[in-house]
């Protein structure tokens, strides 16, 4: 489960006026437990190629399915269903709700899952304690560094037991320790959970410590490197 | 469920001061409103009380007489009226009296006087009139003398024990001349009565003005248990009873007075209605406020799953939140102070102050403390919240997501 098919995907922003092609017709299959960096350079479409994949955006032209579920066929509505049962995301920064505290913030995914209290509660804690803040469950984001932040999204990203993770450049605004000590915490859960992640960077250090990378330029894919 | 109450409750608290000064004047607005009503209603409830006292909630008169009001238009308080009024279970008081105009001497002076011929007993439980003596004594039953108000004494340098003569014209065209002794005097605040008015039991008013018909009344004043509704009532009793009388409510006959109730409560409204205007503003601009730097939050809660309904929810509970808090405030705060006015009334001067007095009544300033009052102001707060909640659940509902998330 997880296994993600993209074929000819184009996103044309402003379609109207100056056309920008965003996304120029990426082919790609991603498996389950996969840990995969999408690379290039800043405008390359990294952002746009996840978003249409995380149900956020939607294709000019093409196709992505998801375990037989064709994401262009959801309404809206839908797809708000789809993304909480499917996928987990971790955004660049300000992922959390800055008024739930980091136990909150991860259990209050699993509470619009219909997940009884006493379970999400558990989990949650286990799931950041996981991650390395057990200390810290009953502070709010604010009162967390950038790196713990980042650590409380992955730990609500893997709480709702997604197919996949999408993290859109989650250490740009992490320095050098944060970074590191972020991508080892998301690939023990890659190896723990067997949960796939799909990641975008244009930061080597990160990159390095994939094991595939997708190379993107404007908005083609120029390499795919499996490494072993 | 809770936890969106939570993330709301939350929210507002984020910007302690600007929740707490919008909740303040949602406050001050209530408690204004709370005061201004409380007093408005009170003063309301007031004049109607003195003008059922006064007039009834219903009169049977012979048809015309309101208009005219005339002695040719006076009723024969009959069996058939009497039994009627008695077999009616919604009536649960029938006073018959007789008013009318004479001329009243004392030695050389001569003045115009109206007349009340009345049940002493059954008027005074009314008006306490008996009250109002300021010299020897009121009237009771069988009583031949006569009661007049002070300024009228004064003019006619008359007395009590001295003898006042009485002459007028009686029912169908008769003439009316009478002596009555003074048996008491009695002070009103206001001129108009106090040099005008003299009381006489009603037998005594109808041996002068109509010895042939001793059944002759000006008026029967009822009162009634139910007064759901006035007109109806009256118009019931009127087929009853049929058309060479006529049934009039308080209303009809003191029409000054519910005009005044009605102009009085329209200017009370549109005040109101200012003042919730201006408190609608702020909350609106605090709301608008927090949603418009809550936009990435917003795209980030949908992105991860949250259905853009829960947000809108979240969004009314934090609108609804935020005027519960000075609704809650302000009648908290209003009940005692509006409890010490109900029990402490400011005395009061001036037109209705006037008004008051002539229907017997002090002139103070009565808070009412009705709970419709407190009822139908926090509703309305509660309703406008709801009006402007409609602008953040619209947003919630209908924001570009990844616009938003570009933020
Ligand atoms: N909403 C948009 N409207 C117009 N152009 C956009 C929009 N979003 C992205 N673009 C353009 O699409 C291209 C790809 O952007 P993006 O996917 O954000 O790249 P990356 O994430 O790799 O930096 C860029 O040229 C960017 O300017
Ligand atoms: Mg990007």
């Amino acid at each position: 489960m997880g296994s993600i098919k993209i074929s000819n995907l184009h996103k044309v922003y402003n379609e109207s006026k100056v056309p920008v092609k965003a996304v120029n017709g990426i082919d790609l299959e991603i498996k389950q437990g996969e840990f995969t960096a999408i690379v290039g350079p800043s405008g390359s479409g990294k952002t746009t190629l996840l978003n249409m994949v995380g149900g956020l955006d939607s294709p000019t032209m093409g196709d992505i399915e998801i375990d037989n579920v064709h994401i262009g066929s959801l309404n809206s509505k839908e797809l708000i269903t789809y993304r909480l049962n499917n996928i987990g995301f971790v955004f660049q920064s300000y992922n959390l709700i800055p008024v739930l505290t980091a136990l909150e913030n991860v259990a209050f995914i699993m509470e619009l899952q219909g997940i009884p209290k006493d379970e999400r509660n558990k989990t949650a804690k286990e799931l950041l304690e996981k991650v390395g803040i057990a200390d810290k469950i009953n502070d709010r984001p604010g009162e967390l560094s950038g790196g713990q932040q980042q650590r409380v999204a992955v730990a609500r990203a893997l709480a709702s037991k997604p197919k996949f993770i999408l993290a859109d450049e989650p250490t740009a605004n992490l320095d050098s320790k944060s970074t590191s000590d972020l991508l080892d915490l998301m690939q023990q859960m890659n190896d723990e959970y067997d949960t796939t992640f799909i990641f975008s960077t244009h930061d080597q250090r990160v990159m390095e410590k994939a094991r595939r990378i997708i190379t993107i330029d404007d908005g083609l894919v120029s390499s795919d490197i499996l490494k072993n | 469920m809770k936890s969106l109450i939570k993330i709301a409750w939350r929210s507002l608290w984020r910007n302690k001061r600007r929740t707490l000064i919008t909740s303040a004047s949602v406050f001050l607005a209530v408690f204004l409103a709370l005061f201004m009503r409380s007093m408005q209603i009170g003063s309301y409830e007031m004049m109607t009380d003195m003008a059922v006292r006064e007039a009834g909630h219903l009169q049977i008169h012979k048809n015309g007489y309101w208009e005219k009001k005339s002695i040719n238009y006076f009723m024969d308080y009959s069996n058939e009226i009497k039994r009627e009024v008695e077999s009616n279970p919604n009536i649960s008081i029938a006073i018959p009296r007789m008013d009318n105009f004479a001329l009243a001497s004392y030695g050389d002076l001569t003045k115009g006087v109206a007349i009340q011929g009345i049940i002493p007993d059954m008027t005074d439980d009314r008006i306490n009139l008996s009250k109002r003596i300021v010299k020897g004594r009121y009237l009771k039953e069988n009583d031949t003398g006569v009661v007049l108000a002070e300024g009228l004494a004064n003019y006619l340098k008359i007395d009590v024990n001295d003898t006042l003569v009485l002459l007028g014209q009686g029912y169908q065209g008769i003439s009316a001349a009478a002596i009555y002794p003074v048996v008491g005097i009695v002070k009103f605040p206001i001129p108009k009565l106090n040099n005008l008015m003299m009381y006489m039991h009603l037998d005594q008013a109808q041996e002068t003005f109509a010895p042939y018909n001793p059944d002759l009344i000006s008026a029967l004043v009822i009162e009634l248990k139910d007064v759901d509704d006035l007109s109806e009532e009256a118009n019931i009793l009127n087929e009853r009873i049929g058309f060479n009388y006529e049934v009039l409510s308080w209303e009809q006959m003191l029409q000054e007075v519910v005009q005044q109730i009605e102009s009085d409560n329209a200017g009370g409204i549109v005040m109101l209605g200012i003042l919730y205007l201006i408190v609608a503003f702020g909350i609106f601009s605090t709301v608008l406020m927090m949603t418009v730097e809550r936009r990435r939050e917003f795209a980030i809660m949908v992105a991860v799953g949250l259905n853009r309904s829960k947000l809108a929810i979240i969004t009314l509970f934090e609108t609804i939140l935020i005027a519960i808090i000075g609704v809650i405030a302000g009648v908290i705060f209003s009940v005692p102070v509006l409890q010490y006015f109900h029990h402490n009334p400011i005395p009061l001067t001036g037109d209705l102050a006037d008004m008051m007095l002539e229907f017997n009544y002090e002139p103070i300033m009565p808070f009412s403390l009705e709970s419709f009052i407190f009822v139908s102001q926090g509703l309305t707060v509660l309703l406008i919240a709801m009006g402007i909640a409609i602008y953040p659940m619209i947003y919630a509902y209908w924001f570009k997501l990844l616009k938003a998330m570009r933020k």
